[in-house]
């Protein structure tokens, strides 16, 4: 067992993990942070992205104990004092989730994308987004979402 | 006739017809979802399967002691172990009385008829320690012969020494499905009509192959059952929880009654959830076993070699018609794998596209003949459309190889053909009546959207000027059945259960209102669209209702979620129940009125007396109902009320695909520029739920037309068996659609409606590939096998400098050996 500390939608956490524990299980078994879901064991659909020191990464393909010391951001801990962050309000808005398994995730990424690059085009959302897969919306209204979202900072910020 | 109706001004502040945004999204934006696998229990255990390898196997032995002795094991159970409490699957639907039914076990014992079965299942304190000691658990295997390639399968016979995929079964063909129309009295005789065209007229023979496809929901599934309550309660991902404790009653020996089922947050289905499957009867029967919770969840792998997958059929079609293009007969022979076993529908599949290949078209003569073969691959099931997609395809397909023979533009052949708006109610050769539709309406809008006269123009001068890119379009006028069923209509095709749907709405004290259905969603938004139909009816705010559904113990009544159902049959068994509410409201505001019943008028949420200004509002009448001060004799206190709605028909959505398909002649690579759609859904309840589901149907359509495929090497092996194999698209390879609709209302339900879960995906196949074949047809290519990968698409144009001129696999065969030579279609072949 290997001891690590982090931080986690803001809370500090302290814990003793098996070092073969991987950040999505340690997330989802230890802290019940279970908005974050697991779709797969080949890294390929993304539904595990989380923020790790500000950055999205694939939470089955990150150690829990490589986050020790960091900041992890996960769905959960988006909202601030009750409010829906941006990305959150644009996909409701925009109906770019069906059935949410992977709205997580998408969320993640599109927050990652958009602090990369403020004003993609819709090519350069569907690249960014490459990484996540869906299942249900064709992505087409989760294309639409990330692009209203853009268009809503760029209005709040005028 | 069919009237084709503009949304009405006075209508514009009604529920119905709104862009509501979904009460569902703020738990799943946020990430407060309750998935199967989300679920802890004090003690609870976790399982791990140990499966089979190999297609076809003896189990000779299985040794379980490493695993047994390994930390925080509980306990390995082997079939034989598990014989006595894990009961059997069951074939719901048995399509003729001679159907060859393979017993279906949860874990295997002594012989594996699919790679993935299980042989043994490993108990442990966490999932991590489980699947560290399957990996202990050995198994020693005696390979059989498998059963593997479909026709070879279907041809296979004890004395040929073919593999056969059950030895003790002497046979694979397990059922053989007829339906023609001069027997029904639907038509003629399509022989004589075929005969007569290879005289007269045009006879087009063509052979498809509707490749094996895999449903790839997001959420893997996920199973837990608690047995220490009074009753059993499982919870797991399934779309079908009300079949699902049917199933577990009638085959494990626990009464009904002693069983909760609980369908919590579901991510996704599409059919693949449409099942009952070896681990939920698997973790039932360990957690009755050992007294304690337990939890099964699937990995990815574990879910695309072992979740039922779909299609996979080869279809032998013969369409004849007069030479000005006038269709005179349709002749289809399908070969249906099942797979393994006949899972729960999986061999009522195909039968569910026989009353569909005729489509919109007025075939004087039909017969459809389907022969189930099993295989020891994994089973097969529904998969969005079911049946339709399948046949839709070649109808489409069909339809364009007409319009070449004939040498005009495909929609003129359809046009041709087609049920004009004027005749409906129109009933098919396959013995449905089309309520409503209007073929023509959907196809100026269609065409108008897309540009087609443009692209038309554009196609003509690349093919002039030699571009190395070619621009093909494509076109898919489908329509389907669904909405099931007709109760009576499940009862004549030999099915084992009803197609109703029941509901109820209850009136809480404080105005505020609970409806239940017995749908099941899995991301269709059922609590936004019903909440908006019960507002609309009731008057009430669409904020006051709340949608309860996906729990026995809740909506204890209900056939759940699949084939296009839940608004069409689910909505309108809701609508019936409000009205219950309104009447048993009547009299007991007529009575707090002092007024007569045969004076009260209800409207917009509100009792009151004709000719007056005296009024009660229905959230008043529920708080009198719920205090039963003062109500009047002879009556029941209380205003709830429920139903049971069993449709009287099928309906029937169609529209007009169109798809622009730009082919590099040098690479093969395929790449979409344009998809437009005009879909009659009839009314529509939730614009934007509408064409969220629109747009999902069309990509998976579109991936069965490009990308997908689940293929197995010789030895039985799933090769696509994870993300990296199994092609999923991604946001990057696909486009915007565009979504326009007409509006030709169903007749045979209040609201109007027709199903719209699976339009996209059965439309939009044929109107790619249609697209593709459309722009190298030039260099004699007349089909390309699906999926149209950049291989294939190469090979086919290359084949005449001789690169290509070898199939690309043993499955991509020529047609059926009795069928002459070079009238038909290989992968790629030359014209």
């Amino acid at each position: 067992m290997t001891k690590i500390e982090l931080t986690v939608d803001g809370a500090s956490v302290f814990d003793d993990v098996e070092p073969r524990m991987l950040l999505v299980q340690y997330l989802r078994e230890k802290l019940g942070k279970t908005g974050t879901v697991i779709g797969c064991d080949t890294s390929n659909c993304g539904a595990c992205t989380v923020h790790l020191n500000g950055r999205s990464v694939k939470s089955c393909n990150v150690l829990a104990v490589q986050a020790d010391g960091a900041e992890v951001t996960t769905v959960e801990g988006l909202a601030q004092d009750g409010k829906l962050h941006q990305v959150q309000e644009s996909f409701r808005e925009c109906h770019g989730l069906q059935c949410g398994f992977c709205t997580p995730g998408m969320i993640m990424q599109t927050i990652d994308l958009l602090n990369e690059n403020p004003h993609p085009t819709e090519e350069e959302v569907r690249l960014g987004l490459e990484g996540n897969l869906c299942r249900c919306t064709g992505y087409h209204n989760i294309v639409k979402s990330v692009l209203h979202a853009a268009d809503q900072a760029e209005g709040a910020h005028a | 006739m069919t009237t084709t109706q503009e949304r009405p001004a006075e209508q514009a502040d009604r529920e119905i017809g709104k862009d509501r945004r979904r009460k569902e999204d703020q738990r799943l934006i946020t990430g407060r979802t309750r998935w199967t696998d989300n679920i802890t229990l004090p003690g609870m255990l976790h399982l791990a399967m140990v499966r089979s390898p190999h297609a076809h196997a003896h189990v000779t032995s299985i040794s379980t002691d490493a695993a047994k002795a390994s930390r925080n094991v509980v306990t390995v159970l082997t079939g034989a172990d598990l014989a006595e409490t894990q009961g059997v699957l069951i074939n719901a639907w048995a399509i003729t009385t001679d159907q060859v039914t393979p017993t279906h076990l949860p874990v295997a014992i002594d012989r594996v008829a699919f790679a993935g079965e299980v042989v043994a299942v490993v108990v442990a304190r966490s999932a991590a320690e489980a699947r560290d000691a399957a990996e202990l658990v050995d198994v020693e295997y005696d390979l059989l012969p498998a059963a593997l390639d479909l026709k070879e399968a279907a041809a296979a016979t004890p004395e040929n020494g073919g593999a056969l995929a059950h030895p003790d079964l002497g046979t694979n063909k397990s059922a053989l499905w007829i339906f023609d129309s001069a027997t029904a009295g639907t038509g003629g005789d399509v022989d004589a009509a075929i005969e007569k065209a290879r005289g007269d007229g045009i006879v087009i023979e063509r052979e498809y192959r509707q490749q094996r496809l895999i449903p790839a929901f997001m959420e893997p599934r996920s199973t837990v059952v608690d047995p220490t309550g009074e009753q059993i309660t499982m919870w797991s991902a399934t779309q079908i929880p009300h079949i699902l404790r049917f199933a577990l009653a009638a085959t494990t020996g626990v009464p009904e009654s002693k069983i909760r089922v609980i369908a919590p947050d579901v991510g996704g289905g599409f059919g693949g959830k449409l099942q009952t499957t070896p681990e939920e009867w698997i973790v039932f029967a360990v957690a009755r076993r050992l007294g304690k919770p337990v939890k099964f969840t699937e990995t990815r792998s574990e879910s695309l070699m072992t979740g039922h997958h779909g299609r996979d059929q080869w279809q032998k079609l013969t369409l004849s018609a007069e030479k000005d293009g006038s269709v005179t007969g349709l002749k289809v022979e399908l070969l249906a794998d099942l797979g393994s076993h006949v899972s729960l529908v999986g061999g009522g599949v195909p039968v569910l596209g026989a009353f569909m290949f005729n489509s919109i078209y007025k075939f004087p003569a039909y017969q459809f003949n389907c022969q189930t073969v099993l295989t020891n691959k994994t089973w097969t099931d529904a998969y969005r459309g079911a049946g339709r997609p399948e046949a839709t395809y070649a109808i489409e397909r069909l339809m364009d190889e007409l319009a070449v023979e004939v040498g005009v533009d495909p929609f003129v052949i359809r046009e041709q053909n087609w049920i004009t708006h004027e005749e409906f109610p129109f009933t098919t050769v396959a013995g449905l009546e089309y309520d409503s539709g209007n073929y023509e309406a959907a196809t100026a809008k269609a065409k108008e959207v897309f540009g087609y006269d443009e692209l038309r123009a554009e196609q003509k001068q690349r093919r002039a000027s030699g571009d190395q890119v070619q621009l093909g379009i494509g076109i898919s006028t489908f329509t389907e059945m669904c909405g099931l069923a007709p109760s009576r209509v499940l009862g004549s095709l030999n099915y084992g259960a009803g197609g109703w749907e029941h509901a109820s709405v209850r009136m809480l004290a404080t105005g505020k209102v609970e409806v239940v259905t017995g749908a099941s969603a899995h991301g269709q938004g059922h609590e936004t669209a019903f909440s908006q139909i019960v507002a609309d009816r009731l008057g009430v705010p669409f904020e006051d209702v709340e949608v309860l559904h996906g729990d026995t113990q809740i909506a204890h009544k209900g056939l759940d979620t699949y084939g296009s159902r839940s608004l069409v049959v689910g909505g309108e068994a809701l609508v019936l129940a409000v009205d219950k509410v309104i009447e048993r409201a009547k009299p007991l505001a007529a009575h707090l009125l002092e007024a007569s019943v045969d004076d009260m008028e209800f409207s917009q949420g509100r009792f009151s007396v004709k000719g007056t200004d005296q009024g009660l509002g229905i959230a008043e009448v529920a708080m009198a109902a719920f205090a039963a001060h003062n109500y009047p004799e002879g009556t029941e206190p209380g205003i709830d009320a429920e139903a049971t709605y069993d449709p009287v028909n099928f309906n029937y959505p169609h529209g007009t695909h169109l798809c622009a398909m730009e082919v590099d002649t040098e690479t093969g690579a395929v790449k979409m520029r344009k998809y437009v759609c005009c879909d009659d859904i009839g009314n529509i309840i939730n614009p934007m739920i509408v064409e969220g589901q629109v747009h999902g149907g069309l990509v998976q359509g579109i991936a069965q037309a490009l990308w997908e495929e689940a293929v197995y090497d010789d030895a039985g092996t799933l090769v696509s068996g994870s993300f990296v194999d199994y092609l999923l698209p991604t946001a990057a390879d696909t486009i915007s659609f565009e979504v326009e609709h007409t509006t030709s209302p169903a007749l045979t339900n209040t609201l109007g409606t027709k199903g719209v879960g699976e339009a996209g995906t059965i439309a939009s196949t044929p109107a790619v590939v249609n697209a593709v074949v459309d722009a190298i047809r030039h260099f004699g290519i007349n089909d390309i096998q699906m999926p149209c990968t950049p291989e294939r698409v190469w090979k086919a144009i290359h084949a005449k400098d001789g690169a290509g001129d070898k199939p690309t696999e043993g499955a991509a065969m020529p047609h059926f050996s009795e069928s002459e030579p070079g009238t038909d279609s290989t992968e790629g072949a030359a014209q």
